[in-house]
């Protein structure tokens, strides 16, 4: 027994759900309670979906358990398959039905449908959650429809690179990408053009999309593509051991990764690279052309971002997918990694130390925004959950991985696989971050005049007459301030500097606190605003440790001298 | 007697708000559907409703020093989650204690777990003062005896908090009737006391509820209280001076179980509306034998006020064909306020189920022949509402985008039980609710 107050992931039944809403042509009976049917508003209200989950509940009741429940299951079979013709029927049980073990699967296949295939899920909602059951409901499906067309054992495998004796152009599947998974939709799209861009057609994209047809085109295509393992990774592993066919499993999120998998494609399918035999992979540096990520990083506005400390946290998938861009390609330090996913806790574990950190791997959000609190992160890349202690603790953050809300299905192009995902991963992380930065020198520097009504409107209603009671010292020089507040060369100076003090206001008759004198005063307020308060307190330091007691002109200057030793 | 020269309800403006109710459901029994009977029907099959289990969500809000704890699976956990939405992502006061496979081999190891899981979360959050051990499908099914762990809790941690127990599985309850049975779990906890005292029984708004206790106050009535109190450990007392007037139309169990402690239950339409909720106000008012003018002087202002509020949405709604699929209870009493004081015609008012004792008087005052389903076969349902296509369909959030997306407006049926839509000042609110949806279908152009 654990107790849980928020879940990463629902049930394994959900996951059949979300197999069966991805295609078209499936139904899935559910032997359920009442209550069950919560699970429809996941498609409708989260995902939008102008129609139901193709899901029957047999919704019972406490007094159909006297009765007979596998008559209502019967019932609930017949009617669906009447109802709405399927060309694929799912039949399964959800946790309480587990227990009173009506076997709606058996149930199914001994009601003579024929042809109609029927694919019994068992699917323990006491030992496993919503991505298992959405990976072994695809491979199920997948299974027990491919089963009358599998080669003989012993059969050589078919070459991925066939298509060329064909006279053909290669095509591969695209496996993974349903309902509820974050950006399937654009990232199918934009993979389906990457491919094209080199020549290669996709045969089936599943379960999106779909029909159990499609579904038994697979073994036409010359190799698989692993597009989301926690979905796909066992049925491509079946596909290899059983039809022979290989599994392209680079994930392409971000610049490197989009790149590798090109070249194992190209590897693979034994593509001619890009400017003829010889002239090494065509994917090689296509990154630096196809996508602005290289360049937006490596443009001088993004200085600020080196070294932030960013915890990561999602499904395996992304969460290793999101350090790697982190570290390598946007310069930032990756302080924290983890996963809630626990059949792919293997690999999140390897990118942790590679990072030498070690892997957080639970599915308890309070113990990774504990060990969030203790990173100290300038940045999460997280699901909802993190964004929302991040927001707690008063941290930006990015939303990288599911649990989906519905800001998560936006209504614009949006991939984060590819080229154009990796322009969109630049955006949505680094935005928050200049707005945390914003807020963070709002924060500082809240008293300093500019601050005290909150923003200025630039319409002109005037420079600030009355500068503030509680800083009088202040006025005299600020109005002179106008024309460096908005020199970028200083700008840059600060956001390359990791802000983590705030202004502390000068207690004017405190005990042993230097006084500042109309001369310091005065040249202190030639200091940018945004630097002022640093300025301020490192002079202070620098004057009470060797016993100054005021602060003039130069004082401040050999405190300057000092401290940009 | 006249309450007022400007009645707000024909039918009810009469001395006994009960022998009315009473005669007029006996009258329209004995004449059949022609004379005002709505015509009600049994379906069975595929139920598109929540479990008791969500009432948590609104229960959690109102008892502050209260903690739910869902005895159950993962569903379960991500069922209230779901319907919790953004609330959970606050310091949430509920949460699931998922069984897990060793549970299941042995009984005795389950309440091992769970006197170490409470214990756990009882040292986490102090602030607890009573624990609510909520049954769940599973935990029904294999026979956890709550009700004997929830004894041994409250013994190990006598002094501290109180544990109680109640089923929100969905074999058992439906939506609103999770808040039936917490309320029936606290009933036993309530002293016995004569005392004269209206008990507003059902949770409302808090604003709402002060607004009905300045109301009642004004009108002279001397002692009002409130079950579930917003301290779960100030519970009100009953006994042979208490009067119960429901504010919520889902809490039988409650009611009757109240009426065995000596209670008396003042039948009167559900304060839904200007006229349901002027005739609510009365009924408790004339149980006290509070004076006519007294009332009037109260409620009049309020019925010309709630009125003039009505009226524009009044506009939007007049003569527009109305289905009410099942889902929170609340459909009949709704349905009695948008054909009378909206003008809406009702195609179909589905419920979940119908107790015909806590809702004579809105039966009564539904128009004749109004259809009512008790029950679901939400595809039989859904195919009714094709062939009828009215013009707006209540229903819950699973249903409402795929009716949109054939053209049909609708208003998701769980913003009734978190807004606070009781009371003559929110019926205009009320109304504005289902008037938004045909609103903003005017406003959209395309093209």
């Amino acid at each position: 027994m654990e107790l849980t107050l928020w879940t990463y992931e629902g049930p394994p039944h959900v996951g059949a759900m979300r197999i069966a809403a991805s295609m078209e042509g499936v139904h899935y009976v559910l032997h359920a309670p009442q209550g069950d049917t919560y699970a429809d508003l996941l498609f409708t209200m989260i995902e939008r979906r102008g129609r139901r989950p193709p899901v029957t509940y047999t919704t019972f009741q406490a007094r159909d358990l006297g009765g007979d429940t596998a008559e209502l299951v019967k019932r609930s079979i017949a009617q669906a398959v009447e109802r709405f013709q399927p060309e694929a029927l799912l039949v399964g049980e959800s946790c309480t039905a587990e227990l009173i073990q009506d076997q709606p699967g058996a149930l199914a296949m001994g009601m003579g449908f024929g042809d109609l295939p029927i694919v019994s899920l068992e699917l323990p909602a006491y030992s496993k959650k919503e991505n298992w059951g959405a990976a072994e409901t695809f491979y199920q499906l997948v299974r027990s429809l491919l089963k009358n067309q599998l080669p003989a054992p012993g059969t050589p495998k078919p070459s991925p690179q066939r298509w060329k004796e064909e006279g053909r152009r290669p095509r591969v599947n695209l496996l993974g990408p349903t309902l509820l998974g974050f950006r399937c939709r654009d990232d199918v799209r934009e993979i389906t053009r990457l491919l094209a861009e080199r020549g290669v057609d996709v045969a089936v994209t599943a379960p999106l999309g779909a029909r159990p047809d499609d579904l038994m085109r697979i073994p036409t295509a010359d190799a698989n593509v692993c597009l989301y393992p926690e979905v796909a990774a066992s049925v491509c592993s079946w596909l290899e051991r059983s039809c022979g066919m290989v599994t392209i499993k680079t994930v392409p999120i971000g610049i490197a990764a989009t790149e590798a998998f090109l070249a194992e494609l190209e590897q693979i399918l034994g593509l001619e690279p890009e400017g003829g035999a010889g002239a090494g992979s065509a994917a090689a540096g296509l990154g630096e052309r196809a996508s602005r990520l290289p360049w937006y990083s490596r443009s001088v506005d993004s200085t600020y971002l080196t070294g932030k400390r960013v915890f990561v946290f999602g499904d395996a998938t992304h969460a290793v997918a999101a350090a790697r861009i982190a570290s390598k390609e946007l310069g930032f330090e990756v302080v924290g990694l983890g996963s809630y996913s626990r059949e792919q806790a293997r690999e999140v574990r390897a990118a942790a130390k590679e990072l030498g950190l070690e892997a957080l791997i639970t599915d308890d959000y309070l113990a990774v925004e504990q060990a969030m609190t203790e990173a100290a992160p300038e940045l999460v890349l997280g699901t909802q959950m993190e964004r929302h202690s991040a927001k707690r603790l008063g941290i930006p953050c990015a939303v990288i991985s599911t649990p989906l809300h519905v800001q998560d299905v936006p209504a614009r192009y949006s991939p984060q696989m590819g080229w154009e995902g990796a322009n969109v991963i630049f955006d949505a992380w680094v935005h928050p971050l200049m707005m945390g930065l914003e807020e963070h020198l709002i924060g500082m520097f809240r008293h300093d005049f500019e601050f005290v009504d909150g923003h200025r409107s630039h319409l002109g209603d005037g420079a600030p007459v009355a500068p503030p009671a509680a800083e009088p010292v202040h006025g005299a020089a600020a109005v002179q301030m106008g024309p460096s507040r908005s020199e970028p060369a200083a700008t840059a100076t600060l956001l390359a500097e990791p802000v983590t003090e705030t202004v502390a206001e000068v207690g004017v008759a405190a005990a042993g606190v230097p006084i500042w004198t109309p001369d310091g005063e005065a040249e202190l307020h030639k200091i940018p605003f945004f630097v002022r308060g640093k300025v301020r307190r490192n002079t202070e330091a620098f004057a009470t440790e060797r016993g100054v007691a005021r602060i003039d002109a130069e004082t401040l200057y050999d405190a300057k001298a000092h401290f940009s030793r | 007697m006249v309450l007022s020269p400007t009645t707000w309800s024909e039918p009810l403006a009469q001395p006994s708000q009960t022998e009315v109710a009473q005669n007029e459901e006996a009258q329209s029994t004995a004449a059949g559907p022609a004379t005002g009977q709505p015509e009600i029907r049994r379906e069975t099959g595929q139920r598109e409703v929540f479990c008791g289990l969500t009432s948590i969500v609104w229960l959690h809000r109102r008892m502050p020093d209260a903690f739910f704890l869902v005895v159950g699976s993962r569903t379960c956990a991500h069922l209230v989650q779901s319907a919790a939405g953004v609330m959970i992502f606050a310091e949430p006061r509920f949460g699931t204690a998922i069984l897990g496979e060793r549970d299941l081999a042995g009984l005795a190891d389950a309440n091992e777990e769970l006197d170490r899981l409470v214990g756990d979360l009882l040292e986490r959050r102090p602030e607890i003062r009573t624990l609510f051990l909520v049954g769940s499908c599973p935990s029904e099914v294999i026979k956890l005896d709550l009700a004997k762990a929830a004894e041994r809790l409250t013994h190990s941690h006598r002094g501290r908090v109180r544990v109680l127990n109640y089923s929100g599985s969905g074999i058992e309850t439906t939506f609103t009737q999770g808040e039936d049975q917490a309320l029936m779990a606290l009933l036993p906890l309530m002293p016995a006391s004569d005392e004269e005292q209206l008990l507003i029984v059902g949770t409302l708004a808090d604003g709402v509820e002060d607004r009905f206790m300045a109301l009642f106050a004004r009108m002279g009535l001397p002692v009002v209280r409130s079950l579930p109190p917003r301290r779960s450990t100030e519970l009100p007392p009953v006994g042979k001076g208490t009067r119960v007037l429901l504010a919520q139309p889902f809490l039988s169990a409650t009611a009757r179980a109240l009426v065995h402690r000596g209670a008396q239950l003042i039948e009167a339409p559900y304060p839904f509306g200007v006229e349901g909720s002027a005739s609510w106000m009365a009924a408790a008012a004339a149980a006290f034998g509070i004076p006519a003018e007294a009332v009037a002087a109260v409620l009049d202002p309020l019925v010309e006020r709630g009125r003039r509020a009505l009226a524009p949405h009044r506009e939007r709604l007049e003569g527009k064909r109305l289905f009410l699929l099942p889902d929170s209870q609340m459909e009949i009493p709704l349905a009695r306020f948008l054909s009378r004081e909206c003008g809406m015609e009702l195609v179909e008012v589905g419920v979940p189920y119908l107790d015909r004792q806590l809702m004579a008087a809105e039966l009564a005052l539904l128009p004749a022949g109004t259809p009512i389903c008790e029950g679901q076969d939400v595809e039989l349902q859904l195919e009714r509402v094709r062939s009828e296509r009215p013009d707006l369909v209540v229903c819950g959030l699973g249903l409402a985008n795929p009716l949109e997306a054939e053209g049909i407006a609708t208003k998701w049926s769980i913003e009734l039980v978190f807004s606070p839509i009781h009371g003559c000042d929110q019926a205009g609110d009320l109304a504005e609710l289902f008037a938004r949806p045909l609103h903003r279908r005017g406003l959209l152009a395309f093209s």
